[in-house]
């Protein structure tokens, strides 16, 4: 579309920069805050230019004594445990999502409707309404403060196993058939033909489940006791309740700038596959 | 060696029955048609065959194994699909040997079996390349290469050219019918076109509605139609039905406008029939007894198509005439064709009269 339309190009152009600035300003800030030492932090106004403090910062977040409030682990650590709760919600995810797709889509089962509307109904159970009988379960199993009971209850969901069994729809049914002149048999089909027609879908949702399995917070909340299991997300939370001390703005915003990069860095790299899973149609 | 025999086949989806008792018996080495037009259940027996579709009814023997309850890849086929089916995150060559791959055959005899088959479709530079950086007519290479290469013993084509332009229809026709005679080995093919029919098979079987209508030779088919549908599907353009009643003396056919025409050789039987000519063996003649009012016409360069109608009714008449001609909108034009290229149907069975 070519148009030449000065006030409108303006007015557009104004919102978007606006937009913008809503949602870059806070990072903005939060950068700003990391590279400045502590002094300078609790001085009025706060500083809208970055400072020199960048590196002390970083080290003294990542392995020095951290916040002297509650720093009773070290922020590496809490990162680790990030990353392991993200990576194990979404492969797990993954994993069991393509392997049930992959059931409902090409095997006749008895009750294969049913199952399949078993799967459908726990779109409607996320684990904030099953908290208590998931917690009860979870403590039963004697997986309290461990990588697995703070992934196992997030990666059982319905929403992969539906976007796998579109994907596998979308599969015409010639593969199959091909796969089968050629002597390939169920497994075989799956590894060699479906897994690698998926890829891009798979990367996709790989994405997309990082992030989530990044960002939980109630649910690490729940069940670690622990100070070795705390994820990064929690930690920022508690690093606020400081009650003695002045807030060290300094480390909090590192904290919160490390927190921030891991989903950034997944998304960054994963880009070019992330937009053809999510556009790409044709098989 | 292998002959395929089915052997009183029947195929119900549910309640309804779409293949009908089909029996028949192919040659080593002989490459079928099976021919009808959509919906008539070509590819369902197609398939049925590869192992694609199960049987309600009946048996098929590849070689001499009923072959009921075989896999697909224990019954030593290959097939090509209408969309090629090729997988498409694999290369030309992977495609072409993922296969043999499964079969664990050794390495270097998967590699020449590709290279071979490679240089016999002449494509041997794309070896390395994607399907989805193919044309039409060279994925539909690849796909044969790749039933190729398994050296089946029966080869099946469910519509292989369907997708391709007319040119290259015309060519890869001739490649196909020349790649199965110089490797000998059994081929099914199923199309809806007459002419890809008529052209590639040693015999023709006509399915219409889940029945076999006739199964021979295309000059078989072309000659002596065993009923209206074969007879009307075979040739284009198709067959002229005109109207028309035995006379009481076995000896006279009455057409729909009156006309009566003395026939050389006796009539069976009495009662309406319809009376088939292929356009093309209309012959002109001043006082020929069938009269065409003119309404159309259809330069063809070769020749010159004359549709119209038999005077006096509204009976749909067309005529093929050689070369280029110019005729006036509603002249009449007689004709006489031999009696040899007469086919008389009966009107209510809609078979062939035998005279």
């Amino acid at each position: 579309m070519i148009e030449n339309r000065p006030y409108l190009a303006f007015m557009s152009h104004l919102v978007l920069i606006f937009g913008v600035a809503i949602v870059a300003l806070p990072i903005w800030i939060t950068f700003v805050a990391a590279t400045h030492d502590e002094i300078r932090m609790l001085r009025a106004p706060i500083p809208m230019l970055p400072g020199g403090y960048f590196w002390e910062n970083l080290k003294e977040t990542l392995f020095g004594s951290g916040l002297e409030s509650l720093q009773r682990v070290s922020v590496w650590r809490m990162l680790l445990n990030s990353l392991a709760m993200a990576m194990m919600i979404s492969i797990g995810k993954i994993a069991i999502s393509l392997i049930s797709a992959f059931a409902i889509v090409y095997f006749k089962f008895p009750f294969r409707m049913g199952f399949f509307w078993m799967i459908f109904v726990t779109l409607m159970l996320p684990v904030e309404v099953r908290i208590l009988p998931t917690f009860e379960v979870v403590a039963s199993l004697g997986m309290l403060n461990s990588y697995w009971g703070l992934s196992v209850p997030l990666i059982a969901s319905a929403t992969a196993t539906f976007m796998f069994r579109q994907v596998f729809l979308t599969i015409p049914d010639e593969m199959l058939e091909s796969a089968r002149i050629d002597g390939a048999g169920p497994l075989r089909f799956f590894w060699d033909i479906l897994i690698p027609l998926s890829r891009t879908n798979i990367a996709a949702l790989f994405v997309i489940l990082f992030i989530y399995g990044w960002n939980q917070y109630l649910w690490p909340l729940l069940i670690t006791t622990d100070d070795d299991m705390t994820t990064i997300v929690m930690s920022i939370k508690h690093m606020l309740e400081a009650a003695e001390v002045s807030p060290q703005w300094n480390i909090i915003m590192m904290t919160a700038l490390l927190a921030m990069m891991p989903p950034v860095l997944v998304v960054v790299a994963m880009q070019k596959l992330f937009v053809q899973g999510l556009t790409e149609t044709d098989k | 060696m292998t002959e395929i025999q089915l052997k009183a086949l029947s195929k119900s989806y549910g309640g309804t029955k779409v293949l009908h008792h089909i029996d028949g018996e192919i040659q080593d080495s002989e490459f079928i048609v099976i021919v009808g037009p959509s919906g008539c259940g070509k590819s369902t027996l197609l398939r049925m065959v590869a192992g694609l579709e199960s049987v309600s009814s009946g048996e098929i023997f590849i070689g001499n194994r009923v072959v009921n309850g075989l896999e697909p890849a224990d019954r030593d086929i290959a097939m090509v699909f209408q969309n090629y089916a090729l997988y498409p995150h694999m290369s030309v060559a992977e495609n072409m040997s993922y296969g043999l791959k499964i079969r664990k055959l050794p390495k270097d005899e998967i590699r020449r079996r590709v290279e071979e088959a490679a240089d016999i479709l002449e494509i041997r530079e794309y070896l390395d390349r994607r399907p989805r950086q193919l044309s039409g007519g060279q994925r539909q290479r690849v796909a044969m290469g790749r039933a190729i290469v398994r050296e089946p013993s029966v080869f099946l084509f469910d519509e292989p050219l369907s997708n391709l332009d007319a040119k290259l229809r015309v060519q890869m026709r001739l490649e196909i019918r020349k790649l199965q005679k110089n490797l000998g080995v059994t081929a099914i093919y199923v199309t809806h076109d007459q002419v890809e029919a008529m052209t590639l098979g040693d015999r023709l079987m006509v399915l219409n509605d889940g029945y076999v209508e006739q199964f021979g030779t295309p000059i078989e088919l072309y000659e002596n139609p065993a009923s209206i549908f074969v007879a009307g599907f075979i040739g284009s353009p198709a067959m002229n039905f005109i109207p028309a009643e035995r006379g009481d003396d076995a000896q006279s056919l009455k057409l729909a406008n009156g006309v009566q025409i003395k026939k050389e050789s006796g009539l069976n039987g009495s009662g309406p029939v319809q009376l088939g000519i292929r356009p093309e063996h209309f012959v002109e003649a001043s006082d020929g007894p069938f009269a065409l009012r003119v309404g159309m016409l259809e330069h063809l360069g070769a020749n010159t198509l004359v549709h119209g109608t038999l005077e006096g009714t509204d009976v749909p008449v067309t005529a093929s005439l050689d070369g280029i001609r110019i005729i006036e909108n509603g002249t009449i034009m007689r004709f006489e064709p031999a009696q040899s290229n007469f086919h008389l149907f009966d009107a209510g069975t809609k078979k062939r009269i035998v005279s």
